[in-house]
């Protein structure tokens, strides 16, 4: 079969590999209808997360048509059509049972990896991405391996188009979750959203679902700005404009209610904390470039959250924890715990509420996806989320 | 004081980092003072050196406590033998668990550096662990066990490694299970060097006891280990073109086991 392949920094490839097959008796084979690029492999590309190997399958947003499963598998069916969370999860464990499916015990392999990084602890293992989370092959591929079968997957029953259910699988939750844990009071709160990337884009929508009273989101790019709008967010371009100062502007001096840091670790930004987290990215002496961050709690109005989907690394310095502790913030973060959405969102799909194809600019076939990384990396093209179609 | 916890070692030793032990702190000594004897001749390029490392060494010698092995997180007590622990929960009741442990010859399937234990009597049984350099074995005795509780055993005398170690059951609060936890001990031959050594030869028994505790969590809780080893990739597809006939998948097979095309 086609895969797209880790090959090195900055280098992806097209190749053919050996199709996949059951490794256990809890596992299907699903023959991929759809899959994406999500802003999370661009991490991958560029190298800045550790323990990729050359030959790695990429991508953890796919969907498609159970083609094969194992003895033990009891819930699915060869037929049956699926979309599948980017996590693994074990679904038995005790993070599993409360709902924390990202933070899942058992599905990691790796397990010491993340424990000697993390503090004793791994999370849940991840398609395509890295041997941290575990090493799973990815889907970004014409067949992919889906381990507990019977925890992840999820039927997709009606006539929706691809396109509509595939976002399920990360971007469309990871927005959700980072909205709907901002504890919205509807017709009051005012929430921020730092990063129009298409996870920005779910969580400015998912707030207004859950009745902020507005939305107020903040990029560089002209088309994401554009594509906010048109849900009938603000916008503010932070490079045409001083954050901070337009965000009290906009909130009569009291600043968001709440704050959603879609960005993360690779955050672009000026000022001299900018400046200090470019010498220290470039001494590999820190992972992570937080102005997002920094902007998202110096503007967060008194008694609000910070909800953090955006992905970090490793140790943060020059955080202004004075300013948190002095207004009273709520930190909200993590990976999102897809399985829990899977279902709620899928009724609001279904019910009209969300046509999540609208982030949609990009459609290609697998053999494009090296050139569409770099499209989609740099922003050309008005790149904002690209879809590939594997038998294309 | 008791604590219901166990959180104390109930083995009464603090564990704070890597102590050398007398002969190690002897031959350190000896060592600093011979190099600051060196020191005192030759020019002041040479008088540093040989003097400030004999300083350190000397300074090593009276402090007793071992960087190299402390950095490396090994742990030793005063008594200097090298202790290991670490805990688990696991969502099953503590009896069953208990009984897993309690069937001695199961211990060598739990942690995976045994080899074989023999069950000789009650009491009695005979280990065998395959170490850094070669096989070694031992008489070990059961010197607790409180049904659903805790095991404990020593190794009897005249063991090549003195060792001894307990495991502990307690329900989780809440409804989580059990909470296990694993304590060994051993004395390092050498002392704290000789676990240094040990750890540089590969064998790292906290990194072990840890793996021994997820693979047992994994089998009660799934039944099954996750596991990606023989999945496809761009490095399979390069072994595949090198090797015609590739193993077929273990579990039901499949068309696409064989490689073909679908």
């Amino acid at each position: 079969m086609k895969a797209v392949i880790w090959q090195g920094t900055n280098k992806i490839g097209v190749e053919t590999v050996p199709d996949p097959t059951l490794l256990l008796p809890t596992d299907a084979i699903v023959k991929i209808s759809s899959t994406a690029i999500c802003g999370s492999d661009l991490h991958l590309l560029d190298g800045r997360i550790p323990s990729m190997e050359k030959g790695d399958i990429l991508g953890h947003e796919f969907m498609g048509e159970v083609v094969e499963v194992g003895r033990d598998v009891k819930k699915l069916k060869v037929g049956d059509r699926v979309v599948v969370p980017f996590n693994l999860a074990c679904g038995v464990c005790d993070p599993c049972k409360r709902g924390f499916f990202s933070a899942c015990d058992n599905s990691n392999p790796n397990h010491r990896m993340a424990e000697a990084l993390y503090g004793g602890v791994s999370g849940g293992g991840l398609f395509g991405y890295s041997h941290i989370y575990g090493g799973y092959a990815g889907g970004q591929a014409q067949y992919v391996r889906v381990p507990f079968a019977d925890v992840g997957p999820f039927k997709i029953e009606s006539d929706l188009r691809d396109e509509q259910v595939l976002f399920l699988t990360d971007i469309f939750p990871t927005g959700y979750q980072a909205a709907e844990q901002c504890g919205i009071m509807a017709g009051r709160d005012v929430v921020a959203v730092f990063g129009a990337g298409p996870v920005g884009q779910f969580a400015a929508r998912s707030a207004q679902m859950l009745g902020a009273a507005q939305v107020i989101v903040i990029d560089r790019v002209p088309e994401r700005l554009q594509m906010a709008e048109a849900a009938g967010a603000m916008t503010i371009n932070y490079e045409k404009e001083d954050v901070l100062t337009a965000l009290r502007e906009a909130t009569g001096g009291r600043g968001p209610d709440h704050v959603i840091d879609a960005v993360g670790m690779e955050a672009h930004g000026h000022g001299p904390g900018a400046l200090l987290d470019e010498v220290q990215v470039k001494a590999r002496i820190s992972f992570d470039r937080i102005t997002a961050l920094r902007w998202a709690i110096m503007s967060c109005a008194k008694g609000g959250t910070v909800s953090m989907p955006g992905v970090y690394g490793g140790l943060i310095d020059k955080l202004p924890m004075g300013a948190a502790f002095a207004k009273g913030l709520i930190f909200r973060m993590g990976q999102t715990h897809t399985h829990r959405y899977l279902g709620p969102l899928l009724s609001r799909i279904e019910a009209g509420e969300i046509d999540p194809s609208f982030v949609i600019t990009h459609r290609a076939t697998l053999d494009q996806a090296p050139e569409l990384y770099k499209t989609f990396r740099d922003k050309h093209d008005g790149c904002i989320k690209v879809v590939l179609n594997p038998w294309g | 004081m008791d604590n219901p916890n166990g959180a104390t070692s109930s083995m009464g030793h603090s564990t704070t980092g890597a102590r050398l032990q007398t002969t190690e702190r002897l031959l350190l000594a000896s060592l600093g003072l011979g190099l600051m004897a060196l020191g005192t001749r030759g020019g002041n390029v040479r008088r540093l050196a040989f003097g400030g490392a004999g300083a350190l060494a000397a300074v090593l010698a009276a402090r007793g406590s071992n960087p190299v092995a402390t950095a490396m997180k090994i742990q030793t007590d005063s008594s200097g033998e090298t202790r290991v622990s670490d805990g688990v929960t696991i969502g099953k009741p503590a009896a069953e668990l208990y009984a897993v442990w309690r069937k001695l010859e199961n211990l060598p399937n739990l942690m995976r550096h045994l080899q074989e234990v023999k069950v000789l009597d009650d009491k009695r049984s005979h280990w065998t662990v395959k170490g850094p350099l070669g096989e070694v074995s031992w008489d070990a005795e059961l010197t607790a066990d409180e049904p659903g509780k805790r095991i404990a055993w020593q190794s009897v005398k005249g063991a090549s490694i003195e060792n001894g170690g307990e495991v502990l059951f307690r329900p989780a609060p809440g409804a989580r299970g059990t909470e296990i936890v694993v304590r060994l001990h051993y004395r390092a031959p050498l002392g704290s060097t000789g676990a240094v050594v040990a750890r540089a030869l590969g064998e790292e028994p906290s990194q072990q006891l840890r793996d021994d505790l997820m693979r047992f969590k994994r089998e009660q809780e799934l039944g099954f280990h996750p596991t990606t080893e023989g999945q496809t990739s761009g490095r399979a597809a390069k072994q595949e073109s090198q090797q015609k006939d590739r193993p077929q998948s273990q579990p039901g097979g499949s068309a696409a086991a064989q490689g073909g095309t679908r």
